[in-house]
């Protein structure tokens, strides 16, 4: 920030909401890469703690909440500052559901405990999980420095997320076809999958906030997309 | 009843903003106060049926330039005024001019309330006698029932109109003063800080006013309230240190302002 404000008060309201907003990341980080190394490895104790864990998350949005009304109340933010504060509030959102979905991954290991992950699967739902924290990681890191371009960047890059799942998709569905008994779990590894691949959509969502909190201009039009699954069946029948 | 809704009759209006040619025109306006030069070189223009908020913060000649806008400045001593100032591309500054005919033109409605000390009937009529407006008892009593109608202050004096002005709370008197400058049709009123001694209710009251007033009027106003300049105006003109530094459309103007300077103000940091 180039310049303080005249009232301090006023900045230290605004760094505890970013300072908020980067635990709440910190944590929401966590859950999600532990919520695949739980399922990987059937450790049900691991999924426990994330389930639990996904309260402070949301217990922290709700704070953050309270405070960005209250700022707003008090300060009547304009321009930067405004949408700095707006911007707090939808990264905040983002984040809690990212958070929901590591923990609904979690769940899920309790249900595909006893028929554990093939090998193969495992690898490539940990490789999409890896990209998926990848982007995480680095729209949070955005989110410190403030830069419009690294934004924009990361918004472009989930396209390869979008592609990895769509080969896990075909691959499941493959596992299903060669043994229905394989269907329960594999269903369930698919919303694994899927709640992965929202990760990153969550994750492309705080970028285009960062860029309307740096810029004050919307991103326009669609970004790049490779998510083919949803047409997937198609080619089966 | 009014057939076209709110909204329709905004639409409409910002339409009208938007094709107007400007009602008001300033041309490389700069002012002295002697051998201190105030404003710099400003070129802004007012639109039609517009408000036209100035922002700035304290001794950066949005009050110099409003007070050009109604050759107020000829009042103070030691003041010039270069450049051009055009009212419907007639030059306001030119020897022909009669600045009082120009006065009722482009009204004025000041910080302080100051009505008359006489009845509320008489501070309205005032303005309209000295110029001749009214032909008969009856037309005055039209022009002044209009006016305070106008100014939203008809039924709280229509059953003392023969009371003292100056008996009135601070936020009727406000609007009396509104009354008083709407009386004489002007197609500009001018005001600078209207609120700033009125409480919250009184200033929400003046404010709607101003909302309403600007389906008849061009309405330029001083204000140092960003959140007053944001709710009532359509376009934003920020000042500082005697130069225009943005104009903009106000919604514009109070989320993404393009000057670092007005980014820096309406935010309350340090420049």
């Amino acid at each position: 920030m180039v310049s303080t404000h005249i009232l301090s008060a006023y900045d230290e309201e605004l760094k505890y909401l970013n300072r908020r907003i980067s635990e709440m990341g910190g944590l929401a980080e966590q859950m999600c890469g532990d919520a695949v190394r739980a399922l990987v490895n059937s450790d049900t104790a691991l999924a426990q703690k994330i389930i639990s864990d996904d309260v402070i998350l949301d217990h922290a949005e709700r704070e953050i909440q309270d405070k960005a009304i209250v700022t707003i109340a008090k300060r009547q933010p304009m321009a930067a500052d405004l949408r700095e504060i707006i911007g707090t509030l939808r990264i905040a959102a983002d984040l809690e559901r990212v958070g929901d979905l590591g923990k609904n991954t979690a769940k899920r290991v309790i249900a595909v405990q006893g028929t554990g992950v093939p090998r193969k699967l495992a690898r490539g739902l940990e490789h999409l999980s890896e990209l998926a924290l990848v982007q995480l990681k680095d729209v949070l890191d955005v989110f410190s420095s403030r830069s419009a371009e690294k934004a924009e960047i990361i918004r472009q890059r989930d396209e390869e997320i979008d592609a990895m799942y769509t080969s896990l998709f075909r691959e499941l569905l493959t596992y299903m076809m060669e043994d229905p008994r394989n269907i329960t779990s594999c269903t369930h590894l698919l919303f694994c999958a899927k709640n992965i691949e929202r990760i990153g959509d969550h994750a492309t969502n705080i970028a285009e906030t960062i860029y309307y909190i740096k810029t004050g201009a919307q991103l326009e039009g669609e970004r790049p997309k490779d998510d083919t699954a949803n047409t997937v069946g198609a080619l089966v029948e | 009843m009014n057939m076209m809704s709110e909204a329709a009759v905004e639409k409409a209006l910002d339409k009208k903003m938007n094709d107007m040619s400007y009602k008001m025109i300033g041309n490389d306006v700069s002012v002295y106060y002697g051998e201190k030069r105030a404003l710099f070189d400003v070129n802004l223009n007012v639109r039609e049926n517009t408000v036209t908020a100035l922002i700035g913060p304290s001794g950066c000649g949005k009050s110099t330039f409003l007070r050009t806008l109604n050759r107020m400045n000829d009042t103070i001593e030691g003041c010039r005024v270069t450049g051009k100032i055009t009212l419907d591309n007639d030059d306001i500054y030119d020897k022909e001019i009669d600045v009082v005919e120009l006065r009722a033109r482009v009204g004025m409605v000041f910080q302080k309330p100051n009505p008359f000390p006489k009845s509320i009937y008489e501070n309205i009529a005032y303005g309209p006698r000295i110029h001749g407006l009214a032909k008969n008892k009856a037309d005055m009593d039209q022009i002044v029932e209009a006016s305070l109608q106008r100014a939203g202050l008809w039924t709280e004096v229509k059953d003392r109109l023969h009371e003292g002005g100056t008996g009135l709370s601070g936020g009727q008197q406000q609007r009396l003063c509104i009354a008083r400058a709407v009386a004489v049709s002007p197609e500009v009123i001018l005001m600078d800080e209207p609120c700033s001694a009125l409480d919250p209710i009184a200033t929400a009251k003046v404010e709607e006013l101003i909302h309403e007033l600007r389906a008849n009027y061009t309405i330029v106003i001083v204000t140092h309230s960003m959140q007053q300049a944001a709710r009532v105006s359509q376009r934003t003109a920020m000042f500082h240190l005697g130069q225009l530094v943005e104009e903009n459309d106000t919604d514009k103007m109070f989320t993404n302002p393009d000057d670092q300077r007005t980014q820096d103000y309406i935010m309350g940091r340090f420049g």
